[in-house]
């Protein structure tokens, strides 16, 4: 066992663990915007930060990286930790003016918008949390999407930011994106989909006839699992 | 071109490590790098297709559109730029009408501002098709250019 | 085609053998081909010289080589002949014939190829007198004057590779480590960590296989040692990694080389297939039972791949994005593997200090930095090039004793160290020395060496968008406070440069500065607001001129200067309106000049191109 202290609590956390793991399991609150229960961690968005000090040096770290330490003394709201979270907000919403979540989320935290950033106009509602192709490729395994160019040009794209071949329209990435920029439009009837410029004919139930998953996902789950696709075209109430 | 691909990429026994050199090669090959080519790439290195754009993209070294036949590449380095090579950028951009990075749609010029050349004692510089022609300055890239077939407006007023 | 060298006996007897068959009173010709005299075009002047040498037929008489940079690159092509070493510079592409004619067979010296010392008008025959080498300590690149790059048997007859005959049949990895750990050599890429702690801490870490690397990623724009030395002396740093190999336990090493070092790539290419046909590189070394062999990788174009996690991504195949440091790369690195890293530079200190001692190395430099170090004085300065001096020579003695100065009788305002990591410096600090930790007190850091002097004419408001906007260029786009918080930084910047700026601009600049420094996912980040803050720090002035007087003191940014002509100076030769691109410069032939502002696109084609210094630029 590690004993540490968060914000004046004394812990106890198991060795291995993260700030973030053991800071959640005892309540205490730190703001997270890239991170997900089903994904390694990634340290991009900056938001969780914390102040750390062992010994005599006191550092800003990311909460979801670090693994706690004997004898670690953690701030989750030291002024240097909130000058980060300000200015990764204001500069989020700067990028993403259009962004409901951002909004409410600044405005839980109490940011306001910097009045020098100019917000910018291309409707993006990207913040580069990358919980998309993390998913793609971690979790579903097929890495349909991924990032393009660096910088300020980064952005999350199909190759070529052309129709993926390899995308089986599961909806995976639209599903874990915090702010609704993966758009996933489904028809009427729902027999189709389309996602990513690409359109993916859905698989019917053959019990109860409700459209529920894209062929092409059930194929590739075929391919990997060795089950016929016929026994898997049962959507998951009838099962 | 496949044949090509699966040549370079035996050459570094499909180490998927290699994917940087690969593409290096590859686009030495064929002067930039083709969409068939990575796609190639991506069959026979059997890395996702979505990776190979990501590191294509994302080193300045590739380029996704053929080269012009004449290549410059202007040093904008820090000791280049306190010497003033952002003014002959500048020229050279409104001289061939493209901006830094691009290719002329006749595919005769392609122009870049690279980091630093390390020849810090000829600064301003110009490499023209690898050869460095040191001592930049406006008035100089100008004539170089006109050698070269493209003419400058005011030498269009003159002549 | 060199045999295998089977045993440290062995390769003593061939340095021997090598050195006695060097007559030091033999006639020499010796001839930098370093990329920057290359771009001389000093290819012709040795071609010429092998055409001369044959047609007299003397290439048997006198001993030729071609080496890499000296150093002196201002005054290139340079041409020494020794046994007397006689310097030339500015060397005629077709002066061969007459060189070997006067100074070779008879021992004239030609004066107009002579070094003169502005100072004092002398001129200097002696390569040892030309003040510029007499005041460094030129140790480690010294050498490259030495040899042929490549040419393995130069390198062992001046004594290369005793270092690691030494040190694996002599000395056992823990105590090589202690050695390195004494002689306190730290990083020379910017960091500066004790290298011996860093190859104890592999030596430890538990994981197989471990990895040695060599950055010679070399980012930093205005510097170039590190390609100079990979360039000019490939073995030196080749048997600085061996070494350290041996003492780490690692046999698998890498050394990756930016894309656009195409001759370091080259150089370093032949020196591993030299020392592998030597049995220098491969399984059993010198018969110690040690096995290490090398692989070069080459960059693709991305200042970030010099971070040390960017650089293990890139060798693994993958975009050049950092990941966090909370676990050392000692302990997982490249693959997830114990790695450790060291710059070009580092490794090529490494066999003098075997060779000689730690003792002996720690005596140079300062208290808590030893050896000496390589730095690229660039910029505003009468002698560009390479300079190597101790840990603690003054940024004065650097500038003025050794660098001789700002041309054009212009004033020396600020010289700017660390790259886009460090910071400007002003004239009130100059007789600061220079170490791994003085010039963080003023803001800025020592880097990997690069020196740009400025002067008067250059605007420090201009420098900090320059660099920012380098920085925005190169960012990885991971993290947010790097690539919206620079990109935001620089946007501010480029408002105060059009004149655009706002009250508050400063306060804000400081304020974001401290946010991205501390949140910031790697090194490019959290160091990137360095050049805005320095600039602030001693030049604000200039930051108030550009915004509450939209006025830019330097006469730099565009939009707050206007071009006109003086017309007391101004004698009507014309020339600047042949060059003006949109007829804003125009007049009569014998009769003053004006500019229309209009029109004026502030290229600077008449500033350049007037000889009689009438243009005003305010």
């Amino acid at each position: 066992m590690i004993n540490l202290t968060i914000d004046n609590k004394k812990i106890e956390a198991e060795a291995g663990q993260t700030i973030l793991a053991v800071a959640r399991e005892n309540g205490i609150v730190i703001p997270t915007l890239c991170s997900h229960e089903s994904l390694e961690p990634s340290g991009a968005c900056r938001l969780c930060v914390v102040e750390i000090k062992h010994g005599k040096r006191t550092r800003v770290v990311t909460s979801c990286l670090y693994t706690v330490t004997e004898g670690l003394t953690v701030d989750t709201k030291s002024e240097r930790v909130m000058a980060v979270r300000r200015l990764v907000l204001q500069l989020l919403l700067a990028r993403c003016p259009e962004s409901v979540q951002l909004r409410e989320l600044a405005g839980e935290m109490g940011v306001a918008p910097e009045p020098r950033f100019t917000p910018d106009k291309d409707n993006v509602k990207c913040i580069l949390c990358r919980m998309c192709v993390r998913t793609c490729e971690k979790v579903v395994g097929v890495s349909a999407i991924g990032f393009s160019y660096r910088g300020m040009e980064k952005t999350v794209c199909t190759p070529f930011k052309e129709d993926s071949a390899t995308c089986i329209g599961c909806g995976a990435c639209a599903y874990v994106c915090p702010t609704g920029h993966i758009e996933m439009e489904t028809t009427a009837t729902d027999d189709s989909r389309t996602i990513w410029g690409r359109t993916f004919k859905m698989q019917a139930c053959k019990v109860c006839g409700r459209y529920f998953a894209p062929e092409d996902q059930l194929t590739y789950i075929s391919e990997k699992t060795g089950v016929p696709a016929e026994d898997l075209a049962v959507c998951v109430s009838c099962r | 071109m496949e044949e090509k691909v699966k040549e370079i990429i035996q050459q570094y026994r499909g180490d998927k490590s290699y994917l940087v050199p690969i593409l290096q090669d590859v686009q030495r090959e064929f002067n930039y790098l083709p969409k068939d080519a990575l796609c190639a790439v991506s069959t026979h290195l059997s890395v996702p297709i979505s990776r190979v754009y990501e590191v294509v993209t994302f080193y300045k070294a590739f380029s996704l559109k053929p080269k012009g036949r004449c290549q410059l590449s202007l040093c904008l380095g820090t000791a280049c730029h306190v010497r003033g090579a952002e003014l002959i950028a500048g020229n050279i951009s409104d001289i061939l009408g493209i901006k830094e990075g691009d290719t002329t749609a006749d595919l005769e010029f392609s122009f870049e501002t690279v980091g630093c050349l390390g020849a810090c004692a000829l600064g301003p510089i110009l490499v023209v098709n690898g050869e460095y022609h040191g001592h930049m300055n406006i008035a100089k890239s100008t004539k170089i250019l006109k050698k070269l077939g493209k003419k400058g407006a005011s030498d269009d007023e003159q002549d | 085609m060199m045999s295998k060298i089977e045993s440290f006996d062995e390769l003593k007897s061939l340095q021997e053998r090598l050195k006695a068959g060097r007559d030091p009173k033999k006639p020499c010709v010796t001839i930098c081909v370093g990329t920057g005299c290359l771009a001389y075009g000093t290819q012709k002047l040795v071609d010429n010289f092998r055409e001369e040498l044959a047609k007299r037929n003397l290439a048997e008489k006198i001993d030729f080589r071609t080496t890499g940079c000296h150093g002196f690159c201002e005054r290139g092509p340079m041409v020494i002949i020794s046994p007397e070493k006689i310097f030339y510079q500015r060397v005629g592409l077709a002066d061969a014939g007459e060189i070997i004619d006067k100074t070779v067979l008879k021992g004239e010296v030609i004066d107009r190829l002579l070094y003169v010392d502005p100072a004092t008008g002398v001129k200097v025959v002696h390569e040892d007198d030309v003040p510029f080498y007499k005041k460094q300590t030129r140790l480690v690149f010294g050498l490259n004057s030495k040899v042929d790059p490549e040419s393995m048997e130069d390198y062992l007859a001046i004594g290369g590779y005793s270092a690691l005959g030494k040190a694996l049949t002599g000395m056992k990895p823990e105590a090589i480590i202690q050695e390195v750990i004494k002689a306190n050599l730290r990083g020379r890429g910017g960091g500066g960590f004790p290298a011996g702690w860093k190859w104890d801490s592999t030596r430890k870490a538990k994981g197989e296989p471990k990895y040695i690397v060599c950055n010679a990623d070399e980012g930093d724009p205005g510097a170039y040692m590190d390609r100079s030395l990979l360039e000019g002396n490939p073995h030196l740093v080749l048997e600085g990694m061996i070494i350290g190999a041996y003492a780490i336990g690692s046999s698998e090493g890498y050394i990756y080389v930016r894309n656009e070092y195409p001759l370091a790539v080259k150089n370093i290419n032949t020196a591993i297939r030299q020392a592998r046909e030597a049995g220098l590189l491969g399984a059993n070394i010198l018969g110690s039972g040690f096995s290490f062999d090398v692989k070069i990788n080459r960059g693709g174009g991305a200042f970030v791949c010099g971070e040390s996690s960017a650089l293990f991504a890139s060798l693994e195949g993958r975009a050049g994005e950092p990941r966090a440091k909370y676990i050392h790369a000692t302990d997982k690195g490249l693959y997830d593997k114990p790695t450790n890293l060291n710059n070009v530079e580092t490794w090529a200190n490494v066999p003098f200090i075997i060779d000689r001692g730690a003792d002996w190395y720690a005596g140079i430099g300062t208290e808590n930095s030893k050896g000496t170090k390589i730095f690229s004085l660039v910029g505003k300065i009468n002698n560009t090039g390479l300079v190597e001096v101790p840990m603690g020579t003054t940024l004065r003695e650097i500038v003025f004793e050794i660098g001789g100065g700002i041309p054009d009788g212009l004033k020396f305002k600020a010289i700017q160290t660390g790259g886009p990591s460090g910071g400007c410096i002003p004239e009130k600090y100059l007789d600061l020395r220079v170490d791994f930790d003085e010039l963080t007190k003023i803001g800025s850091m020592m880097g990997s060496g690069g020196m740009i002097v400025m002067d008067e004419r250059n605007c420090m408001v201009d420098v900090a968008r320059y660099f920012t906007n380098f920085l925005v260029s190169e960012s990885c786009g991971k993290c947010v406070p790097c690539r919206e918080g620079v990109r935001r930084m620089r946007d501010i910047l480029v408002d105060i440069a059009d004149g655009k700026g706002r009250e508050g601009d400063v306060e804000l600049l400081e304020k974001m500065s401290a946010a991205v420094i501390d949140g910031a996912l790697c090194a490019l980040g959290n160091s990137a607001p360095n050049p805005v803050l320095s600039t602030i720090r001693h030049f604000r002035d200039e930051y108030k001129a550009h915004i509450e007087e939209k006025r830019c003191p330097a006469g730099v940014c565009k939009a707050l200067i206007t071009y006109s002509v003086d017309a007391e100076k101004c004698t009507g030769c014309m020339v600047c309106s042949k060059v003006c691109p949109t007829g804003a410069a125009s007049g009569e032939r014998k009769k003053a000049h004006t500019i229309d502002p209009a029109k004026c696109t502030k290229c600077g084609a008449c500033r350049e191109s007037c000889k009689f210094d009438s243009i005003i630029v305010k």
